[in-house]
């Protein structure tokens, strides 16, 4: 009896010791409300990539991933519940996919030590590592956003906008007043004349910007929209006749479901991106082979190729190279959080190694360092095509004007230290 | 056998006037409270503290708060969130003005600021009434939301338009902030709460609270044998928005520490605690109680059994849950049209007869 008991408790101790050896990666996500064209394919991107190193690699450095999915629903505070509910000893990273769901977690995870990674979205002063030690924002972030966005319009129209007219239509949330202040500076810089038209949530009714629109005539409309919001613009967009290839979206805003509903009359409609587009690349056989094929993509399985899909692969193999940069630096497979945090400041994406991921010249090249969380803030220029039904990049990866952003940044993330209480720093 | 009178004899008005006038009830109010104070605070972690008990405590605030101007007043309110948001932005700028006063009169600023806005919006109410009123405080609702995104000074001038609660303390601990501990958000908490209820209780069985009862009945009645209905209305509109503000005050500062007015604040909170109190009860504190229990634990309740213990997809839950909270909702209605409160009221009748109903 006490043998078979103790042969009970060892069995248990080998059965929960594997167990605890995992890759805790919660995937903050959401597939039901007015969000959920967006979110589908986010998820399913994120999720599909950790799947496909789990089945063809067994992992990242022979450790399991473990998803762990909560919707969200975009809403703050099931996201907070996400969050608490998610959370345990062994989550490595967070990924919410939500401007507003990142500032509740912006303080929480400063204090309970647990990285978070806005890809692209968030709070744009996150940038300064010395004040937001545990928040990563590269490639790219809102403000590098805008001023791509100028820059494409600056080349249409031969370097000068001095009296040109831009709109902006923005979701009216902290994600959608992110750009106002950049936009305003470069207005300063180039003499363009801003107008301000935001949007509430979640964006189903837009005649009233649209009319205004129309009676105002802006040379370019700049869009920051999520969700059915983005729908509703563009058919908006295309019910007054306004120039598709003068109506420039943010990256969230360019995504297959934003563009289709109103179909033909969308072709020429632009929107940012800071990664490739499209289903072409060698990583693509691996995923259908090993995930798709084998019965075990998230979600329905339909999202393979398209632009938000890609993001959500491109996010978790940031995450995936943060992991492997961390279990090179310490030396073991299984990484804390600060290890995790450690990888993360030494990222480096090349295109050696984007190759080597089936991935050949994805995005742009970057190197995140203590100091810079946000990348070198490169974006391209995409345009649908609605006849072909795909997004075409237009331009090369550009800059953003780091001359106006970084003193935004600056002073920015240091009022935020002051309110915080924190003294930057690297230590 | 439980909730006699039998051998409980009372010498004085004053025991029988109480709230709990039966012996056994009153012993397990204490007990209620005695774990409430006593032993939760001891065991609550982090998750039982910002997904379950906190928000179940600050909706109750503002059911009590709600409950007051539409259960015992009888005017309808759609204005909860733009009051909610009142106290929220009020508290926050009150914090920022003045950091180093305790934040417990920040909340309770809030209040009375609410309270003020409350009164303002309430005038209308002195000439219509029912749905039209509901119109007038619905309007009330979108004002607010918009003046908060649209005046900068409300946020500070921040670039997100989010507000954010730095840390304070009370006697030392931490009770807004990322620092805080799970039991100090809990227990602040549950000090406004008990402090709200037992001032709604003792409020709403006093002169104040029978004029409201009166107005509520039949105003022209009421208006006939005395009662002012300028001051009854505008009473209930002022406690009733000071409770609503303290919720807010509570919800921004304690519970999600940063806020955007018009995602937090929108038309759908108006509705989840006008809906806590029809479930609850219309005229009890008790049913705000039930209300708000019902409404914040059971979506988390059915998301934790069907994707934590079915492991079903997440979508598929989040959908399942809104089919069943809604079915839920229109039973209790068919078979206890007067909420919560009214079955509770039926099961201790049950209970003083059992086992022997005959």
């Amino acid at each position: 009896m006490k043998k078979t008991l103790a042969t009970l408790a060892l069995s248990a101790v080998m059965a929960a010791g594997p167990a605890l050896a995992e890759l805790v990666v919660p995937s903050l996500s959401y597939r039901t409300g007015p969000y959920a064209a967006n979110g589908i394919p986010f998820a399913d991107g994120y999720q599909d990539y950790f799947r496909l190193l789990n089945e063809r690699d067994g992992g990242i450095g022979g450790e399991l991933v473990r998803i762990t999915e909560c919707e969200t629903g975009y809403n703050t505070e099931k996201g907070v519940e996400c969050y608490e509910s998610t959370k345990s000893d062994s989550t490595l990273i967070y990924e919410p996919l939500s401007t507003g769901i990142t500032y509740q977690l912006i303080p929480k995870v400063t204090a309970d030590g647990i990285p978070l990674h806005t890809l692209g979205y968030g709070r744009t002063s996150a940038k300064n590592g010395e004040v937001f030690r545990w928040v990563f924002n590269y490639p790219a972030n809102y403000w590098d956003g805008a001023s791509v966005a100028i820059k494409h319009i600056l080349d249409q129209e031969g370097g000068d906008i001095s009296g040109k007219k831009i709109a902006l239509v923005y979701h009216n949330s902290a994600y959608g007043k992110e750009p106002i202040r950049t936009l305003e500076e470069l207005a300063k810089k180039h003499g363009y004349q801003l107008s301000l038209l935001p949007v509430d949530h979640p964006g189903q009714e837009q005649k009233s910007q649209w009319l205004q629109i129309r009676r105002e005539r802006p040379d370019y409309v700049i869009m920051w929209g999520w969700g059915v919001m983005n729908q509703v613009a563009i058919q908006e967009a295309v019910n007054i006749r306004y120039p598709m290839d003068h109506f420039i979206g943010i990256w969230w805003s360019g995504s297959e479901n934003d563009v289709k509903p109103a179909g033909a009359a969308a072709d020429g409609y632009k929107a940012l991106t800071f990664h490739n587009l499209g289903d072409d690349y060698p990583l693509y056989d691996d995923l259908r082979k090993y995930v798709v094929d084998a019965g075990k993509a998230a979600g329905a399985g339909d999202q393979l190729g398209t632009a938000l899909y890609n993001r959500g692969m491109y996010a978790a193999m940031l995450a995936a190279e943060a992991i492997k940069t961390a279990q090179e630096m310490a030396g073991t497979s299984q990484i804390t959080r600060e290890q995790l945090r450690a990888g993360m400041e030494n990222l480096e994406i090349t295109n050696a190694k984007m190759e080597a991921l089936g991935l050949p010249g994805f995005g742009p090249e970057f190197k995140v360092s203590c100091q810079n969380h946000g990348g070198d803030g490169y974006a391209a220029v995409a345009q649908w095509d609605a006849k072909a039904g795909e997004w075409k990049l237009i331009t090369d990866y550009m800059q953003s004007d780091q001359e106006v952003i970084q003193p935004l940044v600056e002073e920015d993330s240091m009022a935020y230290a002051k309110e915080a209480g924190i003294t930057p720093g690297c230590n | 056998m439980f909730y006699r009178e039998a051998g409980d004899f009372k010498t004085s008005y004053a025991d029988d006037s109480q709230t709990f006038p039966i012996k056994f009830d009153r012993w397990r109010y204490y007990v209620v409270l005695a774990v409430a104070f006593g032993v939760i605070p001891l065991v609550v972690n982090d998750y039982w503290a910002s997904s379950v008990l906190v928000p179940f405590l600050i909706y109750a605030i503002a059911a009590i708060g709600l409950n007051i101007l539409t259960g015992y007043c009888g005017q309808v309110s759609l204005g909860t969130g733009g009051f909610m948001a009142v106290g929220a932005y009020a508290c926050y700028k009150l914090m920022t003005a003045f950091p180093d006063i305790n934040i417990v009169f920040h909340v309770l600023g809030a209040g009375l600021i609410t309270a003020g806005v409350g009164v303002l919006f309430g005038l209308p109410s002195l000439r219509i009434k029912g749905f039209y009123l509901a119109v007038a405080t619905l309007a009330a609702q979108f004002f607010l939301v918009w003046l908060f995104n649209k005046v900068p000074w409300f946020y500070n001038y921040s670039a997100s338009g989010q507000i954010n609660a730095a840390e304070r303390t009370v006697l030392g601990v931490p009770v807004t902030g990322p620092n805080t501990e799970a039991w100090a958000q809990y227990m602040i908490c549950l000090v406004f709460l008990f402090a709200v209820a037992w001032v709604a209780r003792n409020l709403t069985r006093g002169t104040v609270g029978r004029s409201w009862m009166a107005i509520r009945d039949m105003d022209i009645a009421a208006e006939i044998i005395g009662v002012n209905p300028l001051k009854a209305k505008l009473t209930a509109f002022a406690v009733s928005s000071f409770f609503v503000g303290i919720a807010g005050a509570l919800f921004f500062s304690v519970y999600l520490g940063a806020v955007e007015v018009g995602e937090a604040f929108g038309i759908q909170k108006s509705f989840l605690v006008l809906f806590m109190i029809i479930i609850g009860g219309l005229g009890s504190i008790f049913g705000s109680l039930a209300g708000a229990a019902f409404l914040v634990l059971l979506p988390v309740f059915l998301k934790n059994l069907l994707v934590g213990g079915l492991g079903w997809a997440t979508d598929l839950a989040a959908h399942v849950e809104l089919m069943i909270v809604g079915a839920l909702i229109v039973v209790f209605l068919i078979v206890e049209p007067h909420g919560l409160a009214q079955l509770w009221r039926v099961g201790k009748e049950k209970l003083r007869l059992w086992p022997f109903p005959h």
